[in-house]
């Protein structure tokens, strides 16, 4: 079993314990990209020099004593829509090619901070703006369990590096799923935290009332672990929240004891794959086992979310990628015919589709005469959804859902229709416009052998009651360990590896 | 059969969207805006009078702070490396004015 194999925790124990070093553990992430990028592209950038540099600072500072947290010299890799200084951040997109931003986003200093080394920066749907990654600007990710299909995303790039174990961890952004319903393809942990939890200072600016940075990790305690190292309230972004408490792996008990938790009967019907609804229903029964009490409810309301969604988080795109007009970074058009020109003709080369068309559309419900008829009255939709939600969690601490209706698609199969696309979206948005926190852990394997993710969505705040629902689930999942070839649980205690049981290369 | 949407229309939304769409992308815009706002009549089902718009999850209200440079770190260099382009520590752009 290689390093990468191991989870981001059990890799920091052996560095402290002086059985790995920081160094070792970024070269495996290094070599483990050489061998699978190949296939897979989770990567738009790796950064050998920066990560070896890095990584022989933190061994100093380990052995020193001066850092001693658990994630000290544990390969990350970062999507990149996170600004990282000194290294390039695209968003995927044609408009940041070679843009090297001055600065880091508050989280990875966070991470920095915490000893964690950056090996390379994740691809992503251009500008997070997807369910697939296939809008990148740089090429299509593929999903390690088969590479036929979509990782999901946006954030396919930090799911695919950690299903391939190219890397111990990743850090993504979810504004409507993007790391929840990648993390479900790829059969990878993922957890978006209460909105304001992690502070967007650095992360390029989708849909900024919906946008949040998370973890995606092996398991449910790295997420714990990842989330502790990166939270913070910071004055550089005004919308983010003094916690009263960043203590999450506290919560990391094999008891769901007193759980009750919430089965959405609107979750559950028309629309869901019958394998993935089998096995996201498991995970009610598994916590039952451990003394959770679930019962189904009607959530109501659901319907909506999609199109208050897309409303909303395109006005906000369309406000915010009006800063990308070839002035002081990114692409600049080579012909233009004064300023005005110089700025369409730079973003209209710049963006691509899908970009475009969700900048037209935000600029349509926030012009004169529609601004009310669409962009207010899917702000008072949203005040619905989170009054049904509010209702929701005076009767249950836990909500279980499906990530996605279906395990992941074929590659070119979804991009056709928008419509059909953002349906997708449909079990993982609400959490978006309602600001609560979400994980989705993997809960079992659909009979073409892809992933199944289950979500369970928890109250604004209330992050450890579903990291202990998670982690409870985790210990007693049976298929924890399975690879698609053996079939079978492979007996370890890490999560499942793809290749595991395909004798495929370990480092 | 999906809602209509004009050239005029796509011509004034690409105006305030700073884009230049080919004659291909402006019917494709046609098409799937009208395909989405079709869709997102759906919200006209809700009641949604009285409600208050909720354009934040939490209440956010101005922060306030002293007129301080603060924080950044990165030097002008850092920062006009990425201008598409400079000159003598600035951003340079087409002439806009003509003060004749």
């Amino acid at each position: 079993m290689g390093l990468m194999d191991l989870t981001a925790a059990e890799l920091g124990k052996k560095i402290r314990a002086g059985e790995v070093s920081a160094v070792e553990a970024a070269e495996e992430a290094l070599a483990r990209a050489e061998v699978k990028e190949g296939q897979i592209h989770a990567y738009i950038s790796l950064n050998p020099d920066y990560a070896l540099k890095r990584a022989k600072q933190v061994q100093k500072q380990i052995a020193d004593g001066t850092l001693s947290g658990p994630l000290a010299g544990v390969p990350v890799a970062v999507k990149d829509n996170i600004c990282t200084r000194g290294i390039p951040t695209t968003c995927a997109s044609r408009m940041l090619e070679g843009f090297v931003p001055p600065y880091s986003a508050r989280a990875v200093e966070n991470l920095e901070k915490a000893g964690a080394v950056i090996i390379g920066k994740t691809n992503m749907d251009e500008f997070a703006m997807g369910s697939t990654t296939e809008t990148s600007a740089f090429g299509v990710t593929r999903n390690p369990w088969n590479l036929e299909h979509v990782p999901g995303g946006s954030s396919g790039g930090s799911c695919a590096a950690v299903a391939a174990r190219e890397v111990s961890f990743a850090l993504a952004s979810d504004t409507g799923g993007s790391i929840r319903q990648p993390s479900a393809f790829c059969g990878v942990t993922g957890l978006k935290p209460t909105y304001g939890t992690v502070s967007r200072y650095g992360l390029v600016a989708y849909g900024s009332s919906l946008d949040q940075i998370g973890p995606v990790a092996k398991d449910v305690t790295d997420c714990a672990a990842v989330l502790e190292a990166i939270a913070s309230w910071d004055p550089a972004d005004s919308t983010s929240v003094k916690r009263d408490s960043y203590d999450f792996t506290g919560a990391l008990k094999d008891d769901a004891k007193g759980l009750r938790i919430g089965i959405p009967r609107d979750y559950f019907g028309a629309g869901l794959n019958p394998e993935v609804k089998e096995a996201v229903l498991r995970v009610a029964w598994v916590l039952e086992e451990k003394g959770a009490a679930a019962e189904e409810f009607d959530l109501s309301l659901v319907q909506y979310a999609i199109p208050a969604y897309y409303v909303i988080a395109c006005a906000e795109a369309s406000s915010n990628l009006a800063r990308f007009d070839g002035v002081k970074y990114g692409y600049r058009a080579a012909e233009y015919a004064g300023l005005h020109s110089m700025y369409k003709k730079t973003r209209s080369e710049g963006f691509g589709p899908e970009v475009k068309r969700r900048i037209m559309l935000g600029s349509f419900v926030l012009s004169s005469g529609y601004y009310d008829a669409y962009y207010r009255k899917a702000l008072q939709a949203r005040t619905l959804i989170r009054q049904a939600f509010d209702s929701a969690f005076a009767r249950f601490d836990v909500i279980l859902a499906p990530a996605a209706p279906s395990a992941a698609p074929r590659l070119g199969e979804s991009l056709d229709d928008p419509v059909r696309m953002y349906l997708g979206d449909i079990y993982t948005i609400s959490a978006n416009l309602a600001g609560l926190p979400a994980i989705t852990v993997p809960c079992g394997m659909d009979s073409a052998g892809l992933p199944i993710g289950a979500q369970l969505i928890g109250d604004c705040f209330e992050e450890k009651k579903i990291l202990r629902a998670a982690y409870a689930f985790e210990q007693a999942a049976e298929y924890a360990g399975r690879s698609p070839a053996a079939g079978k649980p492979a007996g370890e205690k890490t999560a499942a590896a793809p290749e595991a049981g395909k004798g495929g290369a370990q480092g | 059969m999906g809602k209509t949407i004009s050239d005029e229309m796509i011509e004034h939304v690409s105006i305030l969207a700073q884009l230049e769409l080919s004659d291909e992308e402006k019917e494709q815009a046609k098409a799937d805006m009208g395909r989405m706002l079709d869709y997102i009549d759906q919200l006209n089902e809700l009641d949604t009078a009285g409600v208050e718009p909720m354009a934040h999850v939490f209440p956010v209200e101005n922060v306030f702070r002293e007129d301080v440079a603060a924080g950044a770190g990165a030097c002008r260099e850092e920062i006009l490396a990425n201008a598409p382009k400079s000159r003598d520590g600035a951003f340079q752009v087409p002439k806009t004015v003509d003060i004749g």
